[in-house]
């Protein structure tokens, strides 16, 4: 086997690469910290001369998501990457992808808000990404990744889950997961889908209606109410089947825990710290990390809960998954939030402090 | 000679386009919509294009356009038809792609879009129907809307102190470096039908050879807004429309 090239880069770049080299055909981005080196690296790389993919700086995140739009409803693997407060300027364009059923990816770096915020890192954009963010009933699937690498891998992945669902993916990352650099092995090169390909992958797609076959049209406007609730229908069980089968989530150290953590993300990562130190005082913690945030893991969380004397949730923000896990536990056992806001990490210390006194007191 | 003889091939002298789908239209008699659409059906027969067209529709009375013209269509979001074409144009470069949009979706909500669109030169067609109210919602006031003219939210007519002036957005299409051509058509009588074929034609040609980006204005009637027989929208329209959006190209590169 091949040795694997192992490069350091920050998060924001290794989606850039990943996208090129996984057969993506554009991208269609504004600038806003923290995320701006996804739309820098690929213009720096101008995979226009390699792979073909388009890359247009768009006058708008409203701009941005509407090509995503149109890209996606043409068949194309087309993304998009912005922070929260231009995430928020893309909740209608969102709604429409989800409506009409276009894959499609988007990438949020969130930083600290509400409102113009902070440009510091944050996780306080849960609640937008798996409750719905735009208007109507409707879910995105998405993917927290917690390392350099997992920023690499999430493309392909998302692209393939948003595939197989005729969904969009959101790869929910904070500030810190896009900034800071990191050795991460990027994916092989897959080639671009050929025209013929699109259309054979994508037959419902708009890609010009060749040899003769019957119009395609991408909308999601159906003005007769028992039509509606019939697309609505369709749209559940959809996200009903999503839910059965692409649950991801990591377990560390749970096996003998009397605590379990549940943290996405950077909070992860600060999770298996404070583990490592609670241990070393002889309090056995253990780690959940969702993955999928949507859909959410809330049939192992159930699980542990029946193990553990109590749960605390590690977020950065002022507490959103909670209420998931909260659901989960059915009030089996006390769940405790911790988190700091405005864009401040917590520190492993100050989390296993509030472990003790909210839980263990 | 018995009706039967006379329908021969040889004697026919016009037929509706195979792209025109014969369904009942919804849009109301003496609508300016569906002469616009049978130019669009024919041309793209004519020029072959059928099976690499993408026309993208707007938010107003022609979110329908696909139930009309039989080609493959998207239907975007208010305003947001250029920002959809550019992209569908970028990743299906040999395509014809167009959009179809009203005043209220083009030169209101979607200015910046449609900005953009245009400054940037994308190849594709801004097909801007202007009947300078808002139709479908019912007769408001748009951006196009004349001084002293009545609609549902300037109800004792367009005042320039409250409403601000009416848009000429063509206008300022035409001093974007990304334009190739921009011109100002209508189609109340078959002169005028005849230029805006020619000039829909030669916008659809622009983009194909790549010359950048193309806007045909319509200027047209909307009789239900407007609260007038179509014969008399007609006579408005020339009598108050024209003179304020004047037709002809305005820039032709």
């Amino acid at each position: 086997m091949a040795e694997q090239e192992i490069t350091l880069m920050k998060g924001n770049e290794a989606i850039a690469h990943a996208a090129i080299r996984c057969g993506c055909d554009g991208y269609f981005g504004y600038p806003i910290t923290p995320q701006s080196e996804v739309l820098e690296t690929l213009a720096e790389q101008k995979p226009w001369e390699t792979t073909g993919m388009v890359v247009v700086q768009a006058e708008s995140e409203l701009a941005a998501i509407n090509m995503v739009y149109g890209g996606a409803a043409s068949g194309k693997r087309v993304f998009t990457s912005s922070s929260s407060p231009g995430v928020s300027l893309m909740q209608e364009g969102i709604s429409y992808i989800a409506a009409c059923e276009l894959p499609a990816l988007i990438v949020n770096v969130m930083r600290g808000g509400p409102g113009l915020g902070t440009i510091q890192p944050s996780q306080a954009d849960y609640f937008q990404a798996t409750k719905g963010g735009g208007h109507g009933d409707y879910h995105l699937i998405v993917l927290a990744p917690a390392s350099v690498q997992e920023m690499a891998d999430f493309v392909d992945l998302a692209y393939t889950l948003a595939f197989k669902y005729r969904n969009p993916a959101m790869i929910m990352a904070d500030g810190a997961i896009g900034q800071m650099m990191e050795k991460v092995v990027l994916p092989p090169f897959k080639p671009r889908r050929t025209d013929e390909e699109v259309e054979a992958e994508c037959p419902w797609a708009t890609t010009g209606r060749r040899n003769k076959r019957k119009p395609n049209f991408i909308s999601s406007l159906e003005l007769q109410s028992e039509e509606m609730e019939i697309i609505n229908l369709r749209l559940q069980a959809k996200y009903a089947e999503i839910e059965k089968n692409e649950v991801r989530y990591e377990k560390y150290m749970c096996e003998d825990a009397d605590y379990l953590i549940v943290a996405f993300g950077s909070a992860a990562r600060i999770a298996k710290k404070v583990i490592e130190i609670a241990r070393e005082q002889g309090i056995k913690v253990g780690l959940l990390r969702p993955i999928t945030l949507w859909p959410f893991p809330t049939a192992i969380v159930k699980e542990l809960s029946k193990q553990v004397k109590g749960i605390l949730s590690l977020e950065i923000n002022a507490g959103q998954m909670i209420e998931d896990i909260r659901l989960a536990v059915e009030g089996c056992v006390p769940v405790e939030h911790f988190g700091r806001l405005g864009g401040i990490i917590p520190d492993p210390d100050e989390v296993l402090d509030a472990l003790k006194e909210k839980l263990i007191k | 000679m018995t009706r039967e003889e006379i329908i021969q091939p040889e004697n026919l002298v016009y037929k509706k386009p195979a792209l025109l789908n014969d369904v009942p239209m919804h849009y109301c008699p003496g609508c300016s919509h569906g002469m616009v659409h049978k130019l669009i059906a024919e041309i793209i027969e004519e020029m072959g294009m059928e099976e690499k067209t993408i026309g993208v529709c707007p938010v107003g009375c022609a979110v329908f356009a696909y139930k009309y013209v039989d080609i493959d269509w998207q239907e975007a979001a208010h305003g947001r038809a250029p920002a959809v074409a550019t992209a569908v144009k970028r990743l299906w470069p040999n395509h014809l792609v167009f959009t179809y949009q009203g005043d209220g979706d083009l030169a209101c909500i979607g200015t910046g879009e449609t900005i953009h669109a245009l400054n940037r030169g994308e190849n594709i067609v801004v097909i801007f129907i202007n009947n300078a109210i808002y139709g479908m919602t019912g007769g408001q006031m748009a951006p196009t809307t004349l001084i002293g003219q009545k609609t549902a939210t300037c109800p004792y007519g367009r005042e320039v102190k409250l409403h601000g002036w009416p848009l000429k957005i063509t206008e300022i299409a035409a001093t974007l470096d990304g334009t190739c051509y921009v011109t100002r058509q209508a189609v109340h009588n078959v002169a005028a039908i005849k230029k805006a074929k020619k000039a829909i034609r030669k916008a659809f040609e622009n983009s194909l050879a790549g010359k950048g980006s193309s806007l045909v204005e319509i200027v047209s009637t909307c009789n239900s807004g407007w609260k007038l027989s179509p014969e008399k929208s007609n006579q408005w329209m020339e009598e108050n429309m024209f003179n304020f959006y004047k037709l002809g190209d305005l820039k032709d590169e």
